[in-house]
Formats: structure tokens, sequence, C-alpha cells
């Protein structure tokens, strides 16, 4: 199974990204070498196989209910592209 | 042909931990925007989940109440999806091992049916922030406030076992009273703490299969559920009935119009790409830390109406009334501590102290000036024969108004009983020398006129001799009755 | 004459504590050569030089009062451009956090400021840490300084390159899929990816979160002890980091290696590898043997699938990490006017994202969307067991595993950047430990005929750092070839 175009499209707008019709081409010839050679993983049986999500075993990491200092209003606003102090301003949504 | 409603419920829950669930900031309602932030819950690079304790404490309470099944490991996953509100760009939630499944709440109809709705699961993840629609050089803007951000939700999914707006309604009063019970939230639907999304569908009566569910946001008060509810029903049904299609879509509520709308298909179908959190390691849940929460929990709702029937020997519906609220309820319970009376304080309470509660600022019991040593007192007093039930009425409206205590009302305006029986004979017998018509009257048998003649003794006494005294004499000294 | 920037940490400790020399004339000194060498090597992104005086002036003053200091304390380090130093730069060499400043400190570099280390500049990198040859820095590659027309290794380049120069006396990297030990391989100096979990995480980017680490690059196996030292520990705001406390990595090492059993995994030896790295391994396991260690072969039987795994994971993760990127709070916003959100982000992101960053970001979410979930995450997840257990297995038989750190010497600038493919296969002995979590060493081993670095690579069991740094040291007590320097 390779990756399509209309794939590849799709993907780049679940991941905000906008690609040129090259670029689309492109990335589809280099996503579809990629999982032609991740393909080797399914030589292996790994039905019985726990998956792994934490590669060094933990458990119960937790805090205390505390409350401590915000940031200063200015610094959290300081890196925005467009402020409306105090708020963030960003375009419409499409709703 | 007839169609019936199938209705389910996502619960949101804000929960009453102090902090945010994975950062130390403050976790409170009505900051200034902006302020009650920090690196983490602004999403900035390098920064990192710490788990809140208090946070999860308070949904497995939930879970225990609910009777959920709670795994022995419970995890989060990343929920991915792009918001202006959502800072990471992901959701820190709980989508392949929530903390408790396959629940079931009981809830109880008006009339006295109950009825066993399913939890389908109960899920800890973190709050979005909040955002303000403007203009902006002519443009549409959205202005972000990220204060609630990262704050801590509890998801709870219903299964859709509802069948009608009552049951629907009997849903979302009982889960409210419920969480109020375990102390989790403030349930201030005001303030968002909480919120209930609506799901319904409409099929045919009798068929088995659901029809196409549609979900509705925005619903800010119960009544508002209801109202989206009874406007969904119809709307559906038209469709149906017109040989169309329910589109399977996310309506928003818009109260003012008293509408549904179609939120416009989001931009990439709703895959959120679920996955571990590899951020926050899983949480082993303990059996016997469960079993000392369960234990810790208190009393609820349905046990406790049963209680009060057979401990104070109420009736089911007022017992029901008193036990709807835990602060209500406990209040009930420390006048009875302080002086048994437990009829007379049922009355007071449903009758003048619920209908100060609720209403657009959801006041609370706490918040009144009233308090059980204020009821007992009164209770005590009347009970003395003091003062008799109408001047205890009087006493209780002007100490709900003032926070003065009883005794201090009665004293200061004079209202006590007269107690002299020598005084209260005399009234009488002046009444029976003035009422010498309707005097004759009962002595000849007319029993009613027993009840002006009381009145008008009551009257000269300004309402302070006791009625049934009152009544005992009068009897006596025309008919010869003793008591 | 040694100039003091050709110093290592710990011979520049001793000579500051003795007074011989204080932190400013040190500082100076790495200053002119930052100087002199830059304008070919390019291993830093921003140089804070005036920031960099005063704190040493401070440093010699106190020490001059008498003071309590970190025998350290006035030590230059340069700092991957990945991690977040309050109120500098942290562009992690992309467009979209240019004129990004973080209002805090990374723990590990609050941990390295109160040990009195003074950071000199900010280097560059490959871009988000995603790549093996620093090309993909949005700012301009760095070069190697032992050939200026062949690549530092990545995403670690400015910081491997910095140290080689001697343009600094210490640096830090971040370590992913081999972002530490392969460039520290290509530009023959020593580099370490301790356990998973070792040195907290909060305040590095993320990449990927599952593997990523940071680690030392240094000029030689104590001054990576130092520095491991003082960077090491619990961090309560990050919820994977270790519990376990922090041995005294410098007490601690000795270099003895009597009695160890070393493994050689037979599947390391892969087609296609260049000889001479090959030659070097098998020369670095007669040297063990000399010194009274015992080497074993061993089998690794999942290793082939390493890089599968690592690609569908990494790239999962970081597809996941980088959506924050989206000109709201902070980072570029492309210019407007704009339809809507969603316009403005596709906008901004596509502006701001170099094509590797932009090809992970599409790989990860085409592995974790609906559909191809099981098949290709779950799964790798679950080879990433075998792989795990693959070392576990192999730790019950032997003390620590040698192997090459990179299948070939530093190759030439250009050369990969058509093949992405081929570049991933770069990372082919790196990527396996950050799947298992295991700490791993590089130190130069060797040069290549053509006189460029090879690099040898040791792997030891969860937390045994100290085990690594001594079996290391060895070879640094016993050969010269780690104090070599290019010609700039």
């Amino acid at each position: 199974m390779s990756i399509t175009a209309d794939e590849v499209r799709h993907i780049a707008l679940l991941s905000r990204l906008e690609l040129s019709d090259d670029e689309v081409e492109l990335y589809t010839g280099h996503l579809a070498e990629v999982l032609k050679y991740v393909e080797k993983l399914k030589e292996l049986d790994v039905d019985d196989v726990e998956p792994t999500s934490h590669a060094i075993p933990m458990f119960n990491v937790m805090r205390e209910d505390e409350v401590m200092p915000s940031l200063p209003q200015e610094d959290a606003l300081e890196n925005a592209p467009d402020r409306a102090d105090p708020y963030f301003r960003v375009p419409k949504t499409t709703e | 042909m007839e169609f019936e409603p199938v209705i389910g419920f996502e619960t949101h829950v804000e929960l009453a931990a102090k902090s945010k669930v994975f950062c130390d900031t403050r976790a409170e309602f009505g900051g200034e925007p902006n302020s009650y932030v920090c690196e983490v819950c602004l999403g900035l690079p390098g920064t990192l989940p710490v788990l809140n304790k208090t946070s999860m404490e308070l949904s497995l309470k939930v879970a225990l109440a609910l009777n959920c099944d709670i795994p022995e490991v419970t995890e989060f996953d990343r929920k991915n999806y792009y918001y202006p509100d959502l800072p990471k760009n992901y959701q820190i939630s709980q989508e392949y091992r929530p903390l408790g499944r396959n629940g079931a709440m009981t809830i109880l109809m008006p009339g006295g049916r109950e009825k066993t709705v399913g939890i389908h699961n109960i899920h800890l993840e973190e709050d979005a922030g909040k955002l303000v629609h403007d203009v902006y050089k002519g443009r549409g803007v959205s202005l972000v406030d990220l204060n609630r951000a990262s704050t801590s939700l509890l998801e709870i999914v219903s299964q859709p076992d509802m069948r009608s707006p009552e049951e629907a309604e009997a849903f979302m009063e009982t889960m409210r009273s419920l969480l109020r019970y375990l102390e989790v939230s403030d349930c201030k639907m005001q303030e968002g703490s909480l919120r209930f999304e609506l799901n319904v569908s409409m099929r045919p009566k009798g068929q088995k299969e659901f029809g196409t569910k549609v979900e509705v946001k925005n619903v800010g008060s119960v009544r508002a559920v209801l109202r989206a509810l009874d406007y969904e029903m119809r709307r559906q049904t038209e469709i149906l009935e017109d040989g169309g299609r329910v589109i399977q879509e996310t309506r928003l509520w818009d109260d003012e119009r008293g509408e549904t709308r179609s939120m416009r298909v989001k931009e990439g179908a709703k895959d959120y790409r679920y996955f571990p959190e590899p951020d926050l390691p899983p949480v082993h849940i303990d059996r016997e830390y469960l079993e000392t929460l369960r234990k810790d929990l208190p009393e609820l709702r349905d046990a406790k109406r049963k209680r009060f029937v057979e401990e104070y020997g109420l009736p089911d519906y007022d017992a029901g009334v008193l036990a709807a609220e835990k602060a209500v309820a406990d209040f009930f319970e420390e006048c009875t501590r302080l002086h048994n009376a437990p009829k007379v304080y049922s009355n007071w309470i449903m009758v003048y102290i619920l209908r100060e509660l609720g209403g657009e600022d959801e006041k609370e019991i706490a918040d009144l000036k009233i308090t059980p040593e204020h009821l007992a007192q009164l209770a005590q007093i009347l009970d003395s024969g003091k003062i008799n039930q109408n001047i205890a009425k009087k006493v209780l409206n002007k100490s709900l108004q003032t926070g003065d205590l009883p005794e201090k009302i009665i004293q200061e305006k004079g209202l006590e009983m007269v107690s002299d029986s020598g005084e209260i004979e005399k009234f009488v017998d002046e009444v029976i020398v003035e009422q010498a018509g309707p005097v004759e009257e009962y002595k000849n048998g007319k029993d009613n006129t027993l009840n002006f003649l009381v009145g008008q003794v009551m009257r000269k006494s300004r309402g302070k001799a006791q009625p049934d005294t009152v009544q005992e004499l009068l009897r006596k000294k025309i008919r010869g009755e003793q008591p | 004459m040694t100039e003091p920037y050709q110093l290592t940490a710990w011979e520049a400790a001793q000579a500051l504590q003795n007074r011989s020399l204080s932190s400013s004339e040190l500082i100076s000194s790495v200053l002119r050569r930052i100087g002199e060498v830059e304008p070919k090597v390019h291993a830093f992104q921003v140089v804070i030089a005036d920031k960099a005086k005063e704190m040493a002036k401070e440093i010699d003053d106190r020490r001059a009062r008498g003071d309590s200091l970190h025998p350290w304390a006035g030590v230059p380090i340069a700092v991957k451009d990945n991690f977040c130093l309050k109120d500098a730069p942290c562009t992690c060499s992309s467009r979209i956090l240019e004129n990004f400043n973080p209002p805090y400190h990374a723990t590990v570099v609050q941990k390295m400021l109160d040990a009195g280390l003074i950071p000199i500049g900010k280097t560059n990198l490959d871009e988000f840490a995603m790549g093996s040859s620093t090309e993909n820095s949005a700012f301009g590659m760095t070069r190697n300084p032992w050939d200026l027309d062949r690549v530092p290794g990545g995403s670690s380049g400015g910081s491997a390159a910095s140290i080689i120069a001697d343009e600094t006396v210490l640096s830090i990297g971040s370590d992913t899929g081999g972002s530490i030990r392969q460039p520290a391989a290509f530009c023959s100096i020593t580099g370490m990816k301790p356990t998973y979990g070792r040195v907290s995480r909060y305040g590095l980017v993320a990449f990927a979160s599952s593997l990523d680490q940071i680690g030392p690059m240094t000029k030689d196996v104590r001054d990576a002890a130092g520095l491991l030292q003082i960077i090491a520990g619990h961090d309560p705001h990050d919820s994977t980091s270790i519990a376990q406390p922090v041995p005294d990595y410098l007490t601690e090492l000795t270099g003895d290696v009597r009695g160890l059993k070393i493994g050689i995994p037979k599947e390391y030896s892969i087609e296609g590898m260049n000889p001479e790295i090959e030659k070097n391994w098998r020369e670095a396991a007669l040297f063990y043997e000399g010194q009274g260690a015992e080497c074993v072969e061993i089998s690794l039987p999942h290793t082939e699938y390493a890089i599968a795994v690592y690609y569908m994971i990494g790239t999962a993760e970081a597809s996941s990490n980088l959506a924050r990127y989206d000109g709201v709070v902070y980072g570029r916003r492309a210019e407007g006017p704009f339809e809507n959100i969603v316009d403005m982000y596709r906008k901004s992101r596509s502006e701001g994202f170099g094509s590797e960053v932009k090809r992970r970001i599409m790989l990860g979410t085409y592995v974790l969307s609906a559909g191809y979930f099981d098949a290709y995450y779950r799964r790798a997840q679950r080879v990433r067991t075998l792989i795990k257990n693959d070392f576990e297995a192999a730790f019950k038989t032997v003390d620590v595993v040698l192997c090459p750190a990179t299948p070939s010497p530093p190759f030439k600038a250009g050369e990969k950047t058509d093949d992405p493919l081929e570049m991933y296969l770069s990372d082919v002995f790196t990527a396996p430990l950050n799947l298992a979590g295991l700490p791993g060493i590089v130190i130069p081993g060797g040069f290549s005929s053509e006189g460029l670095p090879i690099g040898i690579q040791l792997i030891g069991p969860a937390l045994s750092e100290s085990r690594l740094f001594n079996v290391a040291h060895r070879f640094q007590m016993e050969t010269d070839i780690h104090k070599r320097r290019p010609t700039l």
C-alpha cells in the first residue's frame, strides 16, 4: 500500500500545512519511499507483544494540589504575534 | 408515525482543585484574562505536564459514586486537533484506559418512578481556554483568554438511555446533586463549572435501532438544555416525517433565537489521532486506596432520603426535597441535632428557605444569614409555648432578612405569647359576654362557630394567645367540655 | 604554549581554583578563538559575549572574596539552541521561532548556572533537532572543522564542532536517535546520551518525548562525567525524570576494566558499512582485551528494524509536539490578511518550517491517522518492546556492548540531502538506544585513511553511566586520539 498525492494533501490539511503541487509530488515520493522501507516491520509476528509507550517504567508521578505564582501577564503576552491586551488576537474560527 | 427520542449526555465538570490539572497555576474563575497562566499551560516550547493528585482523587470519587469499573492502571492520551483555545493543539485526555467504565446512576422521576442510566466512561482531561468573538479592521477575530486552559475537567459520558425530556431533566438534576454531594465541584452552570452536552436522535416508536445522533453544545443551564432538546426533537421529527435524513453533526444552541444551528463542517474530519501521552507515566490505582476512598464517600442523596423517612418520620416527598442538596440536608440535620423537631424544620425549610436559594446568582444555603442555630432556637421557643405557629413564621421571615436570632426579634417586638392564663381567661370571658349570639349558636351544637370565637379571642390578645388553649377554655366555659 | 581555550574543563577548573587563570581571561580567550574560526565553522547561532563577560567577572569577584563555589564555576559552556535560556533567543534553528525568547530557564540550564558555568552561546542544530548533518538549519549549516566541505553530523552539529574547534570548553546537546553521539563521532569528541529520564527534559524543546535525552558533549570522558554530574538528577517538573540519586561520577572514574565482559553484537556488522569503521571497531575490541576485559559475540536480533521503528514513533510524537507552533501565543505568524484561522495556521507553519520538519510532521501525522494507527504506530511500539528485550537479554551475559557509532565517516555537505531515507539510515547504530532508553557514550576511536574521524560507541544497561565512563576513560588513558585537533 503506497501513499497517494490525495492522502498527502489530506495529511497536510490535518497538520495545518499548505503545499504547492510540486511540493505534494515531492513529498509523496519521499513519504512513499519511507513507508516502503517501514513495511519490513510486517515481517515480525508481534501479536503477543505488549507495546512500549515509556522506555523506563515509572508509575504514579503526581504533585500536591498547591498554587504557585503565575507568569506576569506581560510575560505571557510578550511573544505574541498579535495582541489586544489582555488577550491574544487571532483570525476568526470557522464556526 | 410516532417518533421517540433517544437521549444521552456528556457532562463536563470542572473539578474543585486549587491548581490546574497539569501545572501549579491557580485554577479559579473570574481572573483578569491571561493572568492565571504559566509557561506550561501556555504551551510554551520545552514545557511538560505534571499530574495533580487531587484532580485524580476527585475523579476517582466520582467513578466510585457512579459504580464504575475502575482499572488497575489508567493512562493519559493525546487528543490532537487545532483550535486557538488549545495552546498545544492537543488536549491531554484519556481514550484507551479511562479511569472509570460501565457505571450506572439511578434517577428518580417526579411521581416516584426510578430508572437506571448507564455511564459509558468517565475520564479526566484538561479544559481549554476561552474565546471571545470580536471584529478588528473589518474582519472577524477571536480574542483568546487562557486562564481556563488546563484546569481539571472530568468528562462523564452516559449511555443513550433516556427516552423523554422528563428523564433528561431528572438525569441532569441527579447528576448535579451527586457531584455537589461529593464536593468535587461547585457545579455553577452560570460560571461554566458544570456543562451538559446533549446527544439526541429520533426513531420510530418500537424500532430497536437508533436514529442518527446529533450533538448539541453551548447550553448554559438545565432549562436551556430542555429548550434545546424540545427544539431538536421537533426539528428531527419534521425531517423524518418528510422522508429526509438527519445529518450526523454537532449543532450550537442559540438561546436568544431559540434554535440550534449547524457548526459548519470542521476542516479535516474528526481524526484525533489519539496516542498514549509520553510525558505522563501511567497511574496504578491501588485497590486498598480505592476502598479508603469508597468508605469516605458521603451518604448520597437516595440513601439519605430513605434514612430521613425512617429516622425522622418524614413523608417520602419531603425527605426527597430535603435530601436533594447535601448542604440543605446537613443544615436540616444540624437543626435536629440542636433541638429535636424534624417536622417543623422540614416545613420551614421547604416553605421559606428553599425559595431563597438558586436563582440567577445560584445562591447557596451557606450564603443565607440564617443558620441551624436560628431555626433550632425558634423551634425550641415554639415548643415551649411562648409563641404560636403564626408568630414563628413572622419571626423566621424577619430572621432571614436580618440574621438576628429569634430570641432577640421576639424580645424587641414583644411577640411573646400571652402565657398568663388569667389574662387569657379574661379575654375569653370578655368575648363570651360580647359575642352572646355566636356563643348561643355554639352552645346549641353549631361547631363551626368555635373558630370564630377563637378568632375573636386571638384578636383581643393581638395574636399572642395559644389557639389550642383558647379553644379548650371556650369549650369548657360554654359547653362544659373537659379537655 | 597552551591557550586557555584549549583546556579541558577539568584542567581549567584547576587553573581557576589555584588562581593561575581567571574566568575573565578564560572567557576572553574563548571569545577570541570564536572570532578567529567562527567564520569558517559557523557552530553558533548566537554568541552571548557581553553577558558571558559579566558573569565571568562576577565569578572572579566571588572567588576573590573567598565565596564557596562549585569547582567548575567560571567555565564556559556552549548550549544547543533548543534549550530554553531565559530572555535569550531559542530558535531551534527554525524560522518559526526566529524571534522567540523564552520567559524561563530549562532545568539543566538552571543547574548549570547554579554551578557557575557560563553560557557562551547557543549552538546551531538541524531544525527542531531533526537531522543527521546540521544541513537542516534554517540559518546555514555548520561545517566539520576536520574538513570544511563535510558535515559535522547532527542534530547537535554546532555543539560538536564548537568543542573540537576549541570555541568552548564544555557543550551540551540533545539526542533523540543519535543527535549527540553521531556528531561526536563525526567531530572526534566525547558525547554521551544518558539513560532516559536521567537528565530532566524540562526546557528542552521537545522533538520526540519518549526518545529525547540531554547529555554532555566534551573534549574528554572526565569532562563528560563532571558535566553529567552537574545536570543529572530528578526534577519534579519532568514526570519522566528518574528519582534514583546521582552517583559521584568523577569519584567513581577509575578506568578499571579488568574482568569486564564486553559484548560485540554481530548484527552491527552491516552490509555497505565502511570497512575502515569495521576495522576500527575490531581494533577497539582488541584494545580492551589487552586491558583485561573479555570480548564475546552477542546477538541483538531486531537491530535491522530499529530505524523503521524510530521513524514511526519519533515522527508520530514530533507531529504532535510541533503542533503548538501556530502563531497564536508565540512564534512566527505569516503576513495576513487571512480568511480564517485555519488559513493563518497553514500559511504560518508552511512559511516557518523547513522541508525536513514538514516531511516528518506529515509522516508522523499519517502514522497516527485513522486506519493506520494499528498498522504503523502500534506495531512500531510492539517492535520497540522486542528491541528493548534484545538489550535486556544481552546484559544478562555482558556488562557493556561495544559497537561503531556511525556506518561511515563524515560525509560531504549535500551528499545525502536529496535522499531522506539515506540520511535516516545514518542513525542505524544510535537509534536503538533511544528506543530502549539505555545510555550510550561515543568517544574518538581513530581516523580514516582520509584523515576523517571515526567514533566508537559503548552501550550499557539502564543507569550504568558510571560503568560507561570507566570503560571509555580507559581508552583515553591509553591513547591520544581524543587529544588531536584539526588545523583551522
